[in-house]
């Protein structure tokens, strides 16, 4: 018995479109890509360009350049060390690069105050940890609600809007539990509910299977990209783990502060 | 084919008899499983028919394991399609992938863009077969998390040779 090959139905479902990284400067990429017209020349949802970052003497990034399309997964890859984290870190916001350029749907994240990245994040973003990073006072079902408390939904509201998210992620029963009650991959699935509750246009994912068995991780990277596929949200994860990064349309390669590939 | 291509870069690095070709064939690809010479002699018959060695003079001594061959240009052409060309994702490649790196690092190309290049293939196979197993039943996924973990495996050891490339040329030319 040989391995059957890959349906051309199924590989459908995950093609997304192939975009190189563009080495022009960042004005004359998006103006090329939006002349060329079509999704997969559109202009990138998310793109970084000639991004450097260093902490104290140490550099992470060192001229990082990198574009997403509206919906596409993709993974970025490289070695402890490399720099994804922090390529990742700036891209969301969460970092300031040194010098360099982020843009996000036509603004300049780089450029923005603390307070307008901070809102860029809760609006706009979401986030899936290694460790879930669940607050362990809440119960399941108010640490996915938390996005939309904090965007200012009623806790009704944000509740009622949490409870659909256990039966697709297949947590139902969980709601009332405490994240010291979850086994690692259920913490894992209810990050990632609350990660997309608010359906952001962008899902962050760092090492999203890191803590992980095979079994688990593998129903973590099924349910993150379905959901995604289904809402339509750009997954930018960063792993060193080749089975998640499969799971991406594509994959960048970071190495010493470079995407290379 | 790997000995056939690994002993036709070693011609690149200089023309040489069959003796010493064994030789240096063992050294660097062969310590398990070294070449026979009549392997080594019947290889270069071969190339020289192909025309991707030539037969020189003869080294003092005489007698045919003397004779020196040289890569001549189609030669050389064919290791370097050889060495920038990824091999098709399957288990059991280790043998292949190491002798591509070491010939690389031997002859001064750039092992690291054929690992990178041999990294996406991998990775391309990985995507399809994980499409793939989404929707198939799971007796046949069984057949495909093989094939995924024994890609898993390559891709480790690329990762591992492409951070020790440095230490493994000075290594190769100590």
């Amino acid at each position: 018995m040989s391995t059957p090959p890959a349906s051309h139905a199924t590989l459908a479902n995950v093609a997304g479109p192939i975009v190189a990284v563009n080495h022009t400067p960042a004005a004359a990429a998006v103006a090329t890509a939006a002349a060329a017209g079509g999704r997969g020349a559109s202009a990138p949802i998310l793109a970084c360009y000639d991004l450097h970052k260093s902490f104290g003497k140490t550099p992470a990034l060192r001229g990082a350049r990198f574009q997403v399309q509206s919906g596409e997964v993709v993974a970025i890859m490289g070695p402890s060390g490399s720099g994804k984290s922090t390529l990742l870190h700036c891209l969301a916001g969460i970092l300031t690069p040194d010098s360099g350029e982020v843009h996000f749907g036509g603004q300049r994240v780089d450029r923005l105050s603390e307070a307008q990245r901070s809102e860029l994040r809760r609006e706009t973003f979401g986030f899936v940890y290694q460790f879930g990073q669940l607050v362990p006072e809440l119960t399941a079902e108010e640490n996915v609600a938390l996005p939309l408390l904090l965007a200012g939904k009623s806790r009704a509201a944000a509740l009622a809007a949490a409870r659909p998210w256990f039966g697709r992620l297949a947590l139902d029963g969980l709601e009332g539990r405490r994240s010291s009650e979850l086994s690692g991959g259920e913490s894992q699935r209810v990050a990632l509910a609350r990660g997309l509750v608010a359906q952001p246009q962008v899902l962050f994912a760092d090492e999203p299977t890191g803590s992980l068995d095979p079994l688990a991780g593998e129903l973590v990277m099924d349910l993150l990209v379905e959901s995604a596929r289904r809402l339509g949200t750009t997954v930018v994860i960063v792993t060193h783990e080749p089975r998640v990064a499969a799971y991406a349309d594509r994959e960048s390669t970071v190495r010493d502060g470079l995407v290379v590939a | 084919m790997s000995v056939s291509y690994a002993i036709l870069g070693l011609l690149e690095q200089e023309p040489n008899h069959g003796y010493e070709l064994k030789r240096r064939y063992d050294r660097f690809f062969g310590r398990e499983r070294p070449v026979a010479y009549g392997q080594v002699y019947s290889t270069l018959s071969r190339l020289a028919r192909d025309g991707r060695v030539s037969e020189g003079g003869s080294l003092p001594g005489e007698g045919p394991e003397r004779k020196l061959y040289a890569i001549t240009p189609e030669g050389t052409a064919a290791v370097q399609r050889w060495l920038m060309t990824p091999e098709p994702p399957e288990p059991h490649l280790q043998t292949v992938l190491a002798v591509k790196v070491i010939l690389s690092l031997l002859l001064g190309r750039p092992a690291e863009d054929y690992l990178d290049g041999q990294r996406r293939s991998h990775l391309e196979r990985m995507r399809e077969l994980t499409a793939a197993r989404k929707n198939a039943l799971l007796v046949d996924a069984l057949l495909m998390d093989h094939a995924v973990f024994h890609l898993e495996a390559d891709l480790r050891w690329i990762d591992l040779t492409t951070a020790r490339l440095e230490q493994i040329a000075k290594e190769i030319q100590a």
